[in-house]
């Protein structure tokens, strides 16, 4: 007989999901993503009791640091950039959990400690053997950890406890590297047991776009190559690339954004309806669509990329992309990149996906765009419908985070005269405290056991089996071209829609 | 804020779309109507929460302070939007004959279409379901442990009186203690043979408490007297030993279960605002409430 918790009811939706008995090692505390996202994040859960009694975190890194530093770092860091209030009680009872383990990743005595310390942790703080492994570090080096972690007995699942690991963008630069990532991790972990982190599928905002398509009936009737002409996906950026250049530099806009974020957003617009929202029928169906896309055949008329050149943005002078320090004057690195993208379905034949981002761009923003058809006839005289353009339904997914509506309404007069009109609504909870930051959701369910918000192996390939044509094609194109900062990208990019007919949304 | 005296429900709605248009028409997002009676006293505290809970749920917030129930009617409000609300709000004072018909001035004033909640944040109608201004909302929030008459017996009152819909904050302030009490058998999956609880005298969370456990664990709980705050401890015995939550002071708490080290948890008694946001996140009938309610009067009942 199965045993079932007396005190739990599946009617009760009050009580949150509290992870069971676990703890997590990070590797790489002084870097950005660890001090900005994953502590804050931790503490954050903790604060909310969504983190269980016992909770521990190890800190891996090569610093001569007792415990108590390892928890001054992490203090800073939630100080700086929790986003609930910071108290106390939460802190001191998170702190007595800390440990640090000082070395090397190629230092076997420090992987004994690391054992050493798990086990301790087991014992005193009853973790219970469950242990999820954070890799905040650059990608090149995952295979040396995990190779320690299985060479030290670390990553032995014992009974009845779990062990996973948590792995950030970018998963690769290419098809080849991504499949070489992956062998590295699957090697070790099983498959349910990697958790690749894409922090946009945990915003409230992404998983709406899947409440909003499939749990109305106002738009999934609309939602076809029938009614929309087209859609644009945006991520911009105001800021360069700041002190990020070792990372950034040979890389670009199209690996850094467009084949994790904006080809996962695209897929939650264009997806079929899954049969369950449960891990694998998400993935099948994201699966499908990455599977249907086909690129143009003239990728020279349908992309574009360019470099940010020196000039004024937001009344600051900046700097361009080659006077970056950092950045050789010779780069060919893009800052901006945009695509045109067919998926080769009955729903979307023919409505073109246009996916851009950038850096230095007019202002911070992330939206997707779907673009409606002209009425098929207006009864109203051409100079009525001069100004009236598309109809259009934009799902605003950072920042302002909720959706707005375009359509035609009558200018307040004598005459009839047509004219665009917005109508917003505005994402309440987004703003306050009470709604979670993706990093906090994404964590907790690495805790939980709980993938469906995580990209899976096979998607990750798919989608470099998108991108890669282009970046053949780009690499044998030579220099980006500059565009001018605080702007909205090159002229390549407006070209490039304008051969269709259309224009770039300003976002 | 605009003040207008010896008003009717018109001219305050009128005055919301006036607010709008002069905000330059922001978007109207509100989800929800949340009616608020209050004293005169209390109404302060009371917007502040409510505003607070707005951040979560935009919403409009029609404050009603019902006064002295003598002399002719009238009706005074104060209508604002901004400086801190997502929504609209409007703070509403009757006196005088109107004070027996406060629906006639709420009303008109209710979003169309949308929920509406209401919330008495000191002492609640004895049946909430059948008050004039209760039968407007499908959602109706009182709080027991602030009641100020019949403090003893007001979960009790509430509990028999029980209506799809209704709701209490001293239910609310339970959840953490019942999500982790809920997470403790999850990790010791464990027949419970017995149970208390320790909890200040008059505890109106500590009596829902023992009903929720006596009618999800089918056993005796034992209840006891501490001198708090709030609830002080919650003891689950199983034949592996006692599994024990332990907060003396009202924020932190030491978990003891069999065969684990001690581990301390925050546990901290929570603010109005957190509460009724919660309150406001599900506006359908909360099943588990209305079985713990069923049961607290059967206990009391039978006691």
């Amino acid at each position: 007989m199965t045993w079932t918790n007396p005190l739990r009811d599946p009617e009760d939706r009050r009580l949150p999901r509290i992870a069971g008995p676990c703890g997590m090692v990070l590797f790489g505390v002084t870097g950005d993503l660890s001090r900005k996202k994953v502590m804050p994040a931790i503490y954050d859960l903790a604060n909310r009791g969504l983190l269980p009694p016992g909770f521990s975190l190890i800190g891996f890194a090569r610093r001569d640091w007792a415990d108590q530093d390892f928890a001054q770092i992490v203090h800073d860091s939630v100080k700086a950039h929790a986003r609930t209030e910071f108290r106390e009680e939460v802190w001191q009872q998170l702190a007595e959990g800390f440990r640090f383990v000082p070395g090397n990743f190629d230092d076997d005595a420090a992987f004994d400690r690391l054992r050493r310390t798990i086990e301790e942790l087991d014992e005193a703080r009853g973790t219970g053997g469950n242990h999820a492994f954070y890799l905040a570090i650059p990608p090149g080096f995952f295979g040396d950890v995990v190779g320690q972690l299985q060479e030290h007995g670390l990553t032995e699942q014992g009974d009845g406890s779990w062990r996973r690991v948590v792995v950030e963008k970018p998963f690769g630069h290419d098809l080849d590297s991504a499949r070489e990532l992956n062998n590295i991790l699957a090697d070790v972990f099983p498959s349910g047991s990697i958790f690749r982190i894409d922090h946009y599928l945990g915003k409230e905002t992404v998983q709406n776009i899947l409440a909003m398509r499939f749990a109305n009936e106002l738009f999934e009737p609309i939602w076809n190559s029938n009614y929309v002409d087209h859609v644009q996906i945006t991520m911009a950026e105001d800021i360069g690339i700041g002190g990020r250049a070792g990372y950034y530099d040979g890389i670009g806009a199209a690996r850094d954004v467009i084949q994790n974020h904006l080809l996962q957003l695209m897929c939650l617009v264009a997806m079929e309806e899954p049969t369950s929202f449960d891990a694998e029928s998400l993935r099948i169906e994201k699966q499908k669509v990455l599977s249907s896309v086909v690129l143009p055949r003239r990728l020279d008329l349908t992309t574009a990329r360019g470099q940010y050149a020196p000039g004024w943005a937001g009344g600051e002078k900046v700097s361009g992309f080659l006077e970056e320090e950092g950045i050789k004057k010779t780069s060919t690195t893009e800052t901006y990149a945009a695509v045109t993208l067919y998926v080769d379905t009955r729903r979307w034949a023919g409505v073109p996906f246009y996916l851009r981002t950038g850096k230095r761009l007019g202002r911070r923003v992330t939206e997707v765009a779907i673009v409606f058809k002209r009425a098929p006839h207006l009864p109203f005289t051409a100079t009525a419908t001069e100004e009236l353009t598309q109809n259009a339904l934009v799902i605003r997914v950072q920042p302002d985070e909720g959706m707005t509506i375009r359509f035609g309404s009558k200018v307040p007069g004598t005459a009839m005269e047509i004219r665009d009109v917005n109508m917003d609504f505005a994402y309440g909870g987004s703003f306050t405290e009470s709604s979670p930051e993706a990093y906090e959701r994404l964590i907790l369910d690495v805790l939980l056991g709980d993938p469906p918000l995580f990209p899976r192996h096979e998607e990750v390939e798919l989608s470099w089996k998108i991108l890669d044509p282009i970046l053949d094609h780009w690499a044998k194109k030579g220099k980006p071209e500059p565009y001018a900062s605080g702007g909205w990208g090159p002229e390549s990019a407006d070209q490039m829609l304008a051969r269709d007919g259309r224009v770039w949304r300003r976002p | 804020m605009i003040e207008l005296t010896d008003t009717n429900s018109a001219a305050i709605a009128a005055e919301f779309v006036r607010a709008r248009t002069k905000a330059g028409s922001p978007a109207m997002g509100m989800v929800m109507t949340l009616i608020i009676v209050v004293d005169e006293a209390e109404a302060e505290q009371a917007m502040h929460a409510a505003r607070a809970a707005s951040h979560e749920h935009p919403a409009r917030v029609l404050g009603v302070i019902i006064g002295d129930a003598r002399g002719a009617g009238q009706v005074n409000a104060q209508v604002g939007t901004g400086s801190g609300w997502t929504g609209e709000t409007a703070l509403i004072r009757l006196k005088g004959e109107v004070v027996k018909h406060p629906e006639s001035v709420v009303l008109p004033l209710l979003l169309p279409d949308s929920p509406v909640a209401i919330w008495w944040p000191c002492d609640p109608p004895q049946d909430p379901a059948s008050d004039a201004l209760g039968a407007l909302a499908q959602r109706r929030i009182t709080d027991a442990a602030a009641a100020q008459r019949n403090r003893t017996r007001a979960i009790h009152l509430q509990c028999a009186a029980y209506a799809k819909g209704n709701t209490d904050l001293a239910w609310t302030r339970l959840t953490p203690w019942r999500a982790l009490l809920a997470a403790a058998l999850d990790q010791h999956p464990l027949k419970v043979t017995g149970a208390a609880i320790a909890a200040e005298r008059v505890s109106p969370s500590a009596d829902l408490l023992a009903a929720w456990l006596t009618d999800r664990l089918k056993v005796k709980v034992a209840r006891s007297s501490s001198d708090g705050p709030g609830i002080t401890e919650v003891v689950m015995e199983t034949k592996e030993g006692p599994i024990r939550i332990a907060r003396p002071d009202g924020k932190l708490a030491t978990f003891t279960s069999p065969g684990r080290p001690d581990r301390p948890i925050a546990l901290k008694r929570r603010d109005l605002p957190e509460l009724l946001a919660e309150e406001l996140r599900r506006l359908d009938e909360d099943d588990v409430y209305a079985a713990t309610a069923h049961r607290l009067s059967k206990m009391q009942a039978r006691s």
